[in-house]
Protein backbone atom coordinates (compact mmCIF):
# COMPACT_ATOMS: atom_id res chain seq x y z
CA UNK A 1 0.00 0.00 0.00
CA UNK A 2 1.39 3.11 -1.37
CA UNK A 3 -0.71 5.25 1.17
CA UNK A 4 -0.45 5.92 4.81
CA UNK A 5 -3.33 4.13 6.19
CA UNK A 6 -1.88 2.40 9.49
CA UNK A 7 -5.06 0.55 10.82
CA UNK A 8 -7.52 -0.68 7.90
CA UNK A 9 -10.67 -2.38 8.79
CA UNK A 10 -13.02 -3.81 5.79
CA UNK A 11 -16.85 -5.77 7.13
CA UNK A 12 -15.30 -6.52 10.26
CA UNK A 13 -18.29 -8.61 11.97
CA UNK A 14 -18.53 -9.93 15.85
CA UNK A 15 -21.08 -11.88 17.60
CA UNK A 16 -21.16 -13.01 20.61
CA UNK A 17 -23.04 -16.18 21.28
CA UNK A 18 -26.39 -15.48 18.76
CA UNK A 19 -25.92 -11.55 18.93
CA UNK A 20 -24.18 -10.41 16.22
CA UNK A 21 -22.67 -6.63 18.14
CA UNK A 22 -20.39 -5.53 15.12
CA UNK A 23 -21.81 -6.32 11.63
CA UNK A 24 -19.58 -4.88 9.18
CA UNK A 25 -17.52 -2.19 10.28
CA UNK A 26 -15.25 -0.38 7.96
CA UNK A 27 -12.72 2.13 8.71
CA UNK A 28 -9.44 3.47 7.97
CA UNK A 29 -6.58 5.65 10.63
CA UNK A 30 -3.73 7.23 8.89
CA UNK A 31 -0.67 7.46 10.15
CA UNK A 32 -0.70 10.74 12.62
CA UNK A 33 -4.31 10.95 12.97
CA UNK A 34 -7.15 10.87 15.43
CA UNK A 35 -10.05 9.16 14.38
CA UNK A 36 -12.88 9.48 17.41
CA UNK A 37 -16.00 6.70 17.60
CA UNK A 38 -18.96 7.83 18.70
CA UNK A 39 -22.36 6.46 18.97
CA UNK A 40 -24.98 5.47 22.01
CA UNK A 41 -23.91 2.86 25.08
CA UNK A 42 -24.63 -0.81 23.66
CA UNK A 43 -23.67 0.51 19.51
CA UNK A 44 -20.07 -1.81 19.57
CA UNK A 45 -17.47 0.61 20.14
CA UNK A 46 -15.59 -0.93 22.87
CA UNK A 47 -16.21 -4.05 21.21
CA UNK A 48 -14.71 -3.13 17.80
CA UNK A 49 -11.48 -1.74 20.07
CA UNK A 50 -10.89 -4.68 21.67
CA UNK A 51 -11.39 -6.66 18.33
CA UNK A 52 -8.35 -4.33 17.12
CA UNK A 53 -6.17 -4.89 20.13
CA UNK A 54 -6.76 -8.55 19.96
CA UNK A 55 -8.34 -8.86 23.36
CA UNK A 56 -11.46 -10.26 21.31
CA UNK A 57 -11.51 -12.66 18.21
CA UNK A 58 -13.44 -11.01 15.16
CA UNK A 59 -15.19 -13.53 13.62
CA UNK A 60 -15.23 -11.87 9.89
CA UNK A 61 -13.76 -9.05 7.95
CA UNK A 62 -10.10 -8.32 8.48
CA UNK A 63 -8.08 -5.90 10.18
CA UNK A 64 -4.94 -4.98 9.09
CA UNK A 65 -2.15 -3.07 11.38
CA UNK A 66 0.31 -1.74 8.66
CA UNK A 67 -0.88 -3.72 6.05
CA UNK A 68 -0.67 -7.04 7.97
CA UNK A 69 -3.85 -9.14 9.60
CA UNK A 70 -4.22 -8.81 13.27
CA UNK A 71 -4.12 -12.16 14.84
CA UNK A 72 -3.95 -14.42 12.23
CA UNK A 73 -1.72 -14.95 9.11
CA UNK A 74 -2.89 -16.35 5.40
CA UNK A 75 -1.35 -19.47 4.44
CA UNK A 76 -2.24 -21.30 1.36
CA UNK A 77 -5.57 -19.28 1.38
CA UNK A 78 -6.58 -19.80 4.55
CA UNK A 79 -6.79 -18.24 7.97
CA UNK A 80 -4.07 -19.71 10.86
CA UNK A 81 -4.68 -17.99 14.03
CA UNK A 82 -0.92 -16.35 15.03
CA UNK A 83 0.97 -18.43 18.18
CA UNK A 84 1.08 -16.46 21.79
CA UNK A 85 4.33 -15.16 20.72
CA UNK A 86 3.04 -13.14 17.73
CA UNK A 87 -0.34 -11.89 19.36
CA UNK A 88 1.57 -10.54 22.20
CA UNK A 89 4.28 -8.75 19.48
CA UNK A 90 1.29 -7.14 18.05
CA UNK A 91 -0.55 -6.10 20.62
CA UNK A 92 2.64 -4.31 22.02
CA UNK A 93 2.52 -2.44 18.34
CA UNK A 94 -1.01 -0.97 19.87
CA UNK A 95 -1.51 0.85 23.19
CA UNK A 96 -4.44 0.96 24.53
CA UNK A 97 -6.31 3.01 27.66
CA UNK A 98 -9.10 1.62 29.29
CA UNK A 99 -12.03 3.35 31.59
CA UNK A 100 -11.26 1.89 34.50
CA UNK A 101 -7.33 2.32 34.19
CA UNK A 102 -6.30 -1.24 35.09
CA UNK A 103 -3.09 0.01 36.79
CA UNK A 104 -1.09 -2.59 38.56
CA UNK A 105 -1.37 -2.24 42.07
CA UNK A 106 1.33 -3.72 43.51
CA UNK A 107 3.49 -1.91 41.22
CA UNK A 108 4.68 1.78 41.27
CA UNK A 109 3.95 4.71 38.99
CA UNK A 110 7.37 4.23 37.38
CA UNK A 111 7.06 0.58 37.55
CA UNK A 112 3.61 0.34 35.78
CA UNK A 113 5.70 2.32 32.73
CA UNK A 114 8.65 0.17 33.00
CA UNK A 115 6.98 -3.34 33.18
CA UNK A 116 6.74 -3.27 29.39
CA UNK A 117 9.95 -1.68 28.56
CA UNK A 118 11.57 -4.01 30.50
CA UNK A 119 9.83 -7.35 29.95
CA UNK A 120 8.40 -6.71 26.62
CA UNK A 121 10.89 -4.26 24.73
CA UNK A 122 13.75 -5.82 26.92
CA UNK A 123 15.31 -2.85 27.69
CA UNK A 124 17.96 -2.32 30.41
CA UNK A 125 16.26 -1.23 33.71
CA UNK A 126 18.46 2.10 33.84
CA UNK A 127 16.63 3.27 29.84
CA UNK A 128 13.59 1.89 31.02
CA UNK A 129 13.48 4.00 34.14
CA UNK A 130 15.06 7.16 31.98
CA UNK A 131 11.75 6.57 29.55
CA UNK A 132 9.27 6.24 32.57
CA UNK A 133 10.80 9.46 34.07
CA UNK A 134 10.34 11.17 30.65
CA UNK A 135 6.67 10.22 30.24
CA UNK A 136 5.92 10.39 33.81
CA UNK A 137 7.21 13.87 33.45
CA UNK A 138 4.95 14.69 29.97
CA UNK A 139 2.13 13.24 31.78
CA UNK A 140 2.55 15.87 34.69
CA UNK A 141 3.54 13.86 37.25
CA UNK A 142 7.26 13.48 38.07
CA UNK A 143 6.80 13.88 41.78
CA UNK A 144 4.37 10.51 41.85
CA UNK A 145 6.39 7.69 40.23
CA UNK A 146 7.09 6.35 43.52
CA UNK A 147 3.60 6.35 44.12
CA UNK A 148 1.36 3.29 44.36
CA UNK A 149 -1.82 3.76 42.23
CA UNK A 150 -3.88 3.74 45.37
CA UNK A 151 -2.10 6.73 46.28
CA UNK A 152 -3.05 8.77 43.41
CA UNK A 153 -6.26 10.28 42.13
CA UNK A 154 -8.46 9.05 39.62
CA UNK A 155 -7.00 11.48 37.39
CA UNK A 156 -3.51 11.09 38.26
CA UNK A 157 -4.24 7.09 37.49
CA UNK A 158 -5.47 7.44 34.49
CA UNK A 159 -2.20 10.23 33.19
CA UNK A 160 0.02 7.03 34.48
CA UNK A 161 -2.09 4.30 32.45
CA UNK A 162 -1.48 6.85 29.15
CA UNK A 163 2.55 6.82 30.35
CA UNK A 164 2.06 3.50 30.34
CA UNK A 165 0.69 2.90 26.93
CA UNK A 166 2.95 5.82 24.92
CA UNK A 167 6.16 4.65 26.47
CA UNK A 168 6.21 1.50 24.73
CA UNK A 169 6.01 3.47 21.87
CA UNK A 170 2.78 1.94 19.89
CA UNK A 171 2.28 2.80 16.20
CA UNK A 172 -1.53 2.91 17.45
CA UNK A 173 -3.42 4.00 20.39
CA UNK A 174 -6.66 3.04 21.16
CA UNK A 175 -8.54 5.14 24.04
CA UNK A 176 -12.35 3.66 25.56
CA UNK A 177 -13.80 6.11 26.94
CA UNK A 178 -10.88 6.58 29.52
CA UNK A 179 -12.92 9.68 31.01
CA UNK A 180 -15.57 8.34 31.90
CA UNK A 181 -14.88 6.75 35.11
CA UNK A 182 -13.47 10.26 36.30
CA UNK A 183 -15.14 12.41 38.71
CA UNK A 184 -16.33 16.05 36.63
CA UNK A 185 -13.42 17.92 37.12
CA UNK A 186 -10.38 15.40 36.97
CA UNK A 187 -11.80 14.97 33.17
CA UNK A 188 -9.91 18.21 31.90
CA UNK A 189 -6.39 17.15 32.94
CA UNK A 190 -6.32 13.79 30.99
CA UNK A 191 -8.26 15.53 27.59
CA UNK A 192 -5.33 17.52 28.33
CA UNK A 193 -2.57 15.38 27.78
CA UNK A 194 -4.70 13.46 25.08
CA UNK A 195 -4.47 16.63 23.02
CA UNK A 196 -0.68 16.93 23.86
CA UNK A 197 -0.63 13.61 22.10
CA UNK A 198 -2.52 13.96 19.39
CA UNK A 199 -0.63 17.46 18.81
CA UNK A 200 2.57 15.46 18.56
CA UNK A 201 1.28 13.14 15.90
CA UNK A 202 0.35 10.38 17.76
CA UNK A 203 -2.02 8.13 16.11
CA UNK A 204 -5.29 7.44 17.74
CA UNK A 205 -8.31 5.98 17.83
CA UNK A 206 -10.67 7.57 20.29
CA UNK A 207 -13.92 6.01 21.89
CA UNK A 208 -15.62 9.25 23.83
CA UNK A 209 -18.37 11.14 25.29
CA UNK A 210 -16.29 14.35 25.39
CA UNK A 211 -17.94 16.15 22.41
CA UNK A 212 -16.17 19.06 22.26
CA UNK A 213 -13.05 17.18 22.91
CA UNK A 214 -13.76 14.81 20.07
CA UNK A 215 -15.00 18.24 17.88
CA UNK A 216 -11.64 19.26 18.28
CA UNK A 217 -9.04 16.75 17.78
CA UNK A 218 -10.40 14.52 15.62
CA UNK A 219 -9.55 14.08 12.02
CA UNK A 220 -12.11 12.01 11.33
CA UNK A 221 -15.05 11.04 13.39
CA UNK A 222 -16.90 7.97 12.89
CA UNK A 223 -20.61 7.31 14.68
CA UNK A 224 -21.41 4.01 15.25
CA UNK A 225 -25.06 2.69 15.70
CA UNK A 226 -26.39 -0.62 16.59
CA UNK A 227 -22.91 -2.42 15.04
CA UNK A 228 -22.67 -0.38 11.84
CA UNK A 229 -20.88 2.76 10.79
CA UNK A 230 -23.96 5.23 10.57
CA UNK A 231 -22.29 7.95 9.48
CA UNK A 232 -18.45 8.93 8.97
CA UNK A 233 -16.56 11.98 7.66
CA UNK A 234 -14.80 14.89 8.89
CA UNK A 235 -15.59 16.49 12.68
CA UNK A 236 -17.27 19.69 10.76
CA UNK A 237 -19.62 17.26 7.91
CA UNK A 238 -20.71 15.00 11.19
CA UNK A 239 -21.55 17.45 13.40
CA UNK A 240 -22.66 19.75 11.60
CA UNK A 241 -24.58 18.00 8.66
CA UNK A 242 -26.05 15.08 10.52
CA UNK A 243 -27.58 13.18 8.32
CA UNK A 244 -29.73 10.09 10.16
CA UNK A 245 -32.10 10.79 12.75
CA UNK A 246 -29.94 8.64 15.09
CA UNK A 247 -27.19 10.94 14.78
CA UNK A 248 -29.58 13.60 15.36
CA UNK A 249 -31.05 12.49 18.37
CA UNK A 250 -27.63 11.09 19.70
CA UNK A 251 -26.10 14.51 19.22
CA UNK A 252 -29.39 16.16 20.29
CA UNK A 253 -27.97 14.94 24.03
CA UNK A 254 -24.79 16.97 24.28
CA UNK A 255 -26.73 20.29 23.46
CA UNK A 256 -26.00 21.59 26.64
CA UNK A 257 -22.52 21.30 25.94
CA UNK A 258 -22.23 23.06 22.18
CA UNK A 259 -24.07 25.44 23.48
CA UNK A 260 -21.26 26.80 25.57
CA UNK A 261 -19.02 26.85 22.48
CA UNK B 1 5.86 -29.41 86.44
CA UNK B 2 5.98 -26.45 88.48
CA UNK B 3 8.60 -28.68 90.83
CA UNK B 4 11.89 -27.52 89.81
CA UNK B 5 13.94 -30.38 91.69
CA UNK B 6 16.37 -31.84 89.14
CA UNK B 7 16.21 -35.58 90.07
CA UNK B 8 15.42 -38.78 88.31
CA UNK B 9 11.63 -38.59 87.76
CA UNK B 10 11.41 -35.35 87.67
CA UNK B 11 10.28 -33.50 84.33
CA UNK B 12 13.15 -31.37 83.89
CA UNK B 13 15.31 -34.54 84.50
CA UNK B 14 13.58 -36.66 82.21
CA UNK B 15 13.49 -33.64 79.28
CA UNK B 16 17.52 -33.27 79.94
CA UNK B 17 18.33 -36.64 79.72
CA UNK B 18 16.37 -36.91 76.60
CA UNK B 19 17.33 -33.60 75.41
CA UNK B 20 18.98 -35.22 72.13
CA UNK B 21 15.93 -37.17 71.28
CA UNK B 22 13.86 -33.63 71.99
CA UNK B 23 15.15 -31.74 69.36
CA UNK B 24 15.57 -34.42 66.67
CA UNK B 25 12.14 -35.09 67.28
CA UNK B 26 11.69 -31.20 66.63
CA UNK B 27 14.29 -31.30 63.85
CA UNK B 28 11.76 -33.79 62.56
CA UNK B 29 8.42 -32.08 62.67
CA UNK B 30 10.04 -28.68 61.78
CA UNK B 31 11.94 -30.45 58.38
CA UNK B 32 8.78 -32.21 57.17
CA UNK B 33 6.87 -29.32 57.69
CA UNK B 34 8.79 -26.76 56.03
CA UNK B 35 9.66 -29.10 53.35
CA UNK B 36 6.18 -30.01 52.66
CA UNK B 37 5.21 -26.45 52.90
CA UNK B 38 7.52 -25.52 50.43
CA UNK B 39 6.83 -28.62 47.62
CA UNK B 40 2.93 -27.83 48.23
CA UNK B 41 3.17 -24.34 47.34
CA UNK B 42 5.70 -24.79 44.70
CA UNK B 43 3.04 -27.40 43.38
CA UNK B 44 -0.37 -25.49 44.48
CA UNK B 45 0.51 -22.97 42.31
CA UNK B 46 0.97 -25.26 39.45
CA UNK B 47 -2.08 -26.79 40.36
CA UNK B 48 -4.23 -23.19 41.02
CA UNK B 49 -2.97 -21.75 37.83
CA UNK B 50 -3.92 -25.07 35.88
CA UNK B 51 -7.63 -24.22 37.49
CA UNK B 52 -8.00 -21.04 36.64
CA UNK B 53 -6.45 -21.34 33.24
CA UNK B 54 -6.03 -24.68 32.17
CA UNK B 55 -7.22 -26.37 28.87
CA UNK B 56 -10.31 -28.00 29.61
CA UNK B 57 -8.81 -31.50 30.15
CA UNK B 58 -5.84 -29.91 32.23
CA UNK B 59 -8.34 -28.41 34.53
CA UNK B 60 -10.59 -31.27 35.03
CA UNK B 61 -7.22 -33.51 36.07
CA UNK B 62 -6.58 -30.70 38.28
CA UNK B 63 -10.56 -30.38 39.60
CA UNK B 64 -10.17 -34.37 39.79
CA UNK B 65 -6.85 -34.14 41.86
CA UNK B 66 -7.81 -31.67 44.20
CA UNK B 67 -11.68 -33.03 44.64
CA UNK B 68 -9.95 -36.74 45.78
CA UNK B 69 -7.52 -35.11 48.01
CA UNK B 70 -10.15 -32.93 49.96
CA UNK B 71 -12.33 -35.60 50.61
CA UNK B 72 -9.84 -38.57 51.87
CA UNK B 73 -8.32 -38.22 55.27
CA UNK B 74 -4.86 -37.43 55.42
CA UNK B 75 -3.79 -40.60 57.39
CA UNK B 76 -5.12 -42.78 54.77
CA UNK B 77 -3.08 -40.90 52.12
CA UNK B 78 0.22 -41.52 54.53
CA UNK B 79 -0.81 -45.11 55.18
CA UNK B 80 -1.30 -45.73 51.40
CA UNK B 81 1.95 -43.70 50.16
CA UNK B 82 3.87 -45.58 52.48
CA UNK B 83 2.77 -49.16 52.76
CA UNK B 84 1.01 -48.85 49.17
CA UNK B 85 3.51 -48.18 47.26
CA UNK B 86 5.39 -51.06 49.06
CA UNK B 87 3.24 -53.26 47.64
CA UNK B 88 3.97 -52.76 44.25
CA UNK B 89 7.51 -52.60 45.37
CA UNK B 90 8.23 -48.97 45.29
CA UNK B 91 10.05 -48.77 48.84
CA UNK B 92 10.09 -44.48 50.40
CA UNK B 93 11.76 -44.37 53.41
CA UNK B 94 8.61 -43.47 56.33
CA UNK B 95 10.11 -39.80 56.35
CA UNK B 96 9.57 -39.07 52.73
CA UNK B 97 6.09 -40.95 52.46
CA UNK B 98 5.42 -38.66 54.89
CA UNK B 99 6.60 -35.61 53.22
CA UNK B 100 5.46 -37.17 50.01
CA UNK B 101 1.33 -37.50 51.20
CA UNK B 102 1.55 -34.70 53.42
CA UNK B 103 2.20 -32.57 50.09
CA UNK B 104 0.06 -34.15 48.30
CA UNK B 105 -2.34 -32.92 50.78
CA UNK B 106 -1.43 -29.39 51.57
CA UNK B 107 -0.97 -29.27 47.44
CA UNK B 108 -4.76 -29.22 46.76
CA UNK B 109 -5.29 -27.45 48.78
CA UNK B 110 -3.39 -24.19 47.95
CA UNK B 111 -4.29 -25.25 44.55
CA UNK B 112 -7.60 -24.54 45.86
CA UNK B 113 -6.88 -21.66 47.38
CA UNK B 114 -5.19 -20.24 44.33
CA UNK B 115 -7.61 -20.23 42.08
CA UNK B 116 -9.90 -18.55 43.93
CA UNK B 117 -7.13 -15.62 44.72
CA UNK B 118 -6.24 -15.42 41.37
CA UNK B 119 -10.01 -15.44 39.86
CA UNK B 120 -10.36 -12.57 42.36
CA UNK B 121 -8.16 -10.63 40.16
CA UNK B 122 -10.07 -8.17 38.12
CA UNK B 123 -10.02 -8.76 34.60
CA UNK B 124 -8.73 -5.80 33.63
CA UNK B 125 -5.12 -6.75 35.02
CA UNK B 126 -4.88 -9.51 32.95
CA UNK B 127 -6.00 -7.41 29.78
CA UNK B 128 -3.72 -4.48 30.56
CA UNK B 129 -0.58 -7.11 30.69
CA UNK B 130 -1.92 -7.87 27.13
CA UNK B 131 -2.56 -4.68 25.95
CA UNK B 132 1.59 -4.15 26.55
CA UNK B 133 2.31 -6.99 24.94
CA UNK B 134 3.07 -9.34 28.15
CA UNK B 135 2.95 -12.91 26.72
CA UNK B 136 0.58 -15.76 29.23
CA UNK B 137 3.65 -16.70 31.54
CA UNK B 138 4.76 -12.79 32.22
CA UNK B 139 1.11 -12.02 32.51
CA UNK B 140 0.98 -14.59 35.40
CA UNK B 141 4.46 -13.95 37.04
CA UNK B 142 4.58 -10.03 36.62
CA UNK B 143 0.61 -9.21 36.91
CA UNK B 144 -1.03 -11.76 38.16
CA UNK B 145 0.35 -13.47 40.70
CA UNK B 146 2.06 -10.86 42.94
CA UNK B 147 -1.53 -9.90 43.37
CA UNK B 148 -2.75 -13.23 43.98
CA UNK B 149 -0.28 -14.24 45.94
CA UNK B 150 -0.82 -11.45 48.59
CA UNK B 151 -4.91 -12.19 48.58
CA UNK B 152 -4.21 -15.98 49.17
CA UNK B 153 -1.33 -15.26 52.41
CA UNK B 154 -4.42 -15.90 55.24
CA UNK B 155 -5.29 -19.60 54.24
CA UNK B 156 -1.91 -20.22 52.98
CA UNK B 157 -0.50 -19.84 56.89
CA UNK B 158 -3.48 -21.56 58.05
CA UNK B 159 -2.53 -24.67 55.44
CA UNK B 160 1.06 -23.94 56.93
CA UNK B 161 -0.42 -24.25 60.39
CA UNK B 162 -2.40 -27.75 59.55
CA UNK B 163 0.48 -29.26 57.82
CA UNK B 164 2.36 -28.99 61.40
CA UNK B 165 -0.26 -30.38 63.13
CA UNK B 166 -0.85 -33.03 60.26
CA UNK B 167 3.06 -34.69 60.99
CA UNK B 168 1.78 -36.05 64.07
CA UNK B 169 -0.06 -38.59 61.81
CA UNK B 170 3.63 -39.25 60.91
CA UNK B 171 3.88 -41.20 64.07
CA UNK B 172 1.91 -43.70 62.83
CA UNK B 173 4.25 -45.21 60.01
CA UNK B 174 6.91 -44.70 62.78
CA UNK B 175 8.48 -41.32 61.98
CA UNK B 176 10.33 -40.31 65.45
CA UNK B 177 9.03 -37.16 64.66
CA UNK B 178 8.21 -34.77 67.95
CA UNK B 179 4.91 -36.65 68.88
CA UNK B 180 6.48 -40.01 68.82
CA UNK B 181 9.51 -38.80 70.67
CA UNK B 182 7.34 -37.72 73.48
CA UNK B 183 5.41 -41.23 73.77
CA UNK B 184 9.12 -42.92 73.49
CA UNK B 185 9.92 -40.99 76.64
CA UNK B 186 6.66 -41.03 78.42
CA UNK B 187 6.66 -44.89 78.08
CA UNK B 188 9.87 -44.54 79.97
CA UNK B 189 9.23 -42.77 82.82
CA UNK B 190 5.12 -42.20 82.54
CA UNK B 191 5.51 -38.55 82.91
CA UNK B 192 2.36 -38.66 80.90
CA UNK B 193 0.89 -34.92 82.05
CA UNK B 194 4.04 -33.64 81.53
CA UNK B 195 5.40 -34.41 78.80
CA UNK B 196 2.13 -34.39 76.25
CA UNK B 197 1.73 -30.79 77.75
CA UNK B 198 5.72 -30.01 76.92
CA UNK B 199 4.73 -31.71 72.95
CA UNK B 200 1.37 -29.39 73.29
CA UNK B 201 3.82 -25.82 74.30
CA UNK B 202 6.07 -27.22 71.59
CA UNK B 203 3.56 -27.08 68.55
CA UNK B 204 1.89 -24.22 70.07
CA UNK B 205 5.44 -22.31 69.39
CA UNK B 206 6.02 -23.63 66.22
CA UNK B 207 2.49 -22.34 65.07
CA UNK B 208 3.15 -19.17 66.75
CA UNK B 209 6.23 -18.43 64.92
CA UNK B 210 4.20 -19.20 61.58
CA UNK B 211 1.27 -17.01 62.46
CA UNK B 212 3.69 -14.32 62.94
CA UNK B 213 5.96 -14.53 59.91
CA UNK B 214 2.45 -14.72 58.64
CA UNK B 215 1.35 -11.50 59.68
CA UNK B 216 4.58 -9.81 58.86
CA UNK B 217 4.58 -10.84 55.11
CA UNK B 218 0.75 -9.50 55.64
CA UNK B 219 2.38 -6.03 56.68
CA UNK B 220 5.37 -6.20 54.17
CA UNK B 221 2.63 -6.45 51.43
CA UNK B 222 0.44 -3.86 52.74
CA UNK B 223 1.17 -1.24 50.26
CA UNK B 224 -0.88 -3.79 47.99
CA UNK B 225 -4.14 -2.46 48.53
CA UNK B 226 -6.94 -2.01 46.11
N1 LIG C 1 -18.21 -10.38 26.39
C1 LIG C 1 -19.47 -10.13 25.96
N2 LIG C 1 -20.39 -11.11 25.96
C2 LIG C 1 -21.64 -10.87 25.53
N3 LIG C 1 -22.08 -9.70 25.08
C3 LIG C 1 -21.22 -8.68 25.05
C4 LIG C 1 -19.86 -8.83 25.50
N4 LIG C 1 -19.23 -7.65 25.36
C5 LIG C 1 -20.13 -6.79 24.84
N5 LIG C 1 -21.32 -7.40 24.65
C6 LIG C 1 -22.53 -6.78 24.09
O1 LIG C 1 -22.15 -6.19 22.88
C7 LIG C 1 -22.85 -4.98 22.67
C8 LIG C 1 -21.87 -3.87 22.37
O2 LIG C 1 -21.12 -3.61 23.52
P1 LIG C 1 -19.93 -2.59 23.56
O3 LIG C 1 -18.99 -2.91 22.49
O4 LIG C 1 -19.42 -2.58 24.95
O5 LIG C 1 -20.66 -1.22 23.22
P2 LIG C 1 -20.22 0.26 23.56
O6 LIG C 1 -18.79 0.28 23.93
O7 LIG C 1 -20.51 1.02 22.30
O8 LIG C 1 -21.10 0.73 24.67
C9 LIG C 1 -23.67 -4.73 23.93
O9 LIG C 1 -25.00 -5.13 23.66
C10 LIG C 1 -23.04 -5.66 24.94
O10 LIG C 1 -24.00 -6.10 25.85
MG1 LIG D 1 -17.92 0.92 25.76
Amino acid sequence: MADDVLLRAQGVRKSFGAVEVLKGIDLEVRQGQVVSLIGASGSGKTTFLRCVNLLEEHDGGEILLDGDPVGYRVEGGRRRRLSETAISAQRARIGMVFQQFNLFPHLTAEENVMLGLTKVLNKPKAEAREIATHWLGRVGLAERRGHYPYQLSGGQQQRVAIARAVAMEPRLLLFDEVTSALDPELVSEVLGVMQGLAESGMTMLVVSHEMLFVREVSHHVVFMDQGRVAQAGTPEAVFGNPESERLRSFLGRFHGMFGMV
Amino acid sequence: MLDFSFVPGTFWFEAWQARFSLLSGIWVTMSASALTILFATILGVAVGTALAYGWWWLRLLARLYVDFMRGIPVLVLILFTYYGLALFGINVPAYWAGVIALSAFATAHIGETLRGAVESVPMGQMEAGKAIGLRFLQRLRYVILPQALRRMLPPWVNTGLEVVKGTTLLSIIGVVELLLTNQQIVARNYLIVDFYLFAGLLYLMINASIAALGARLERRFSYLRY
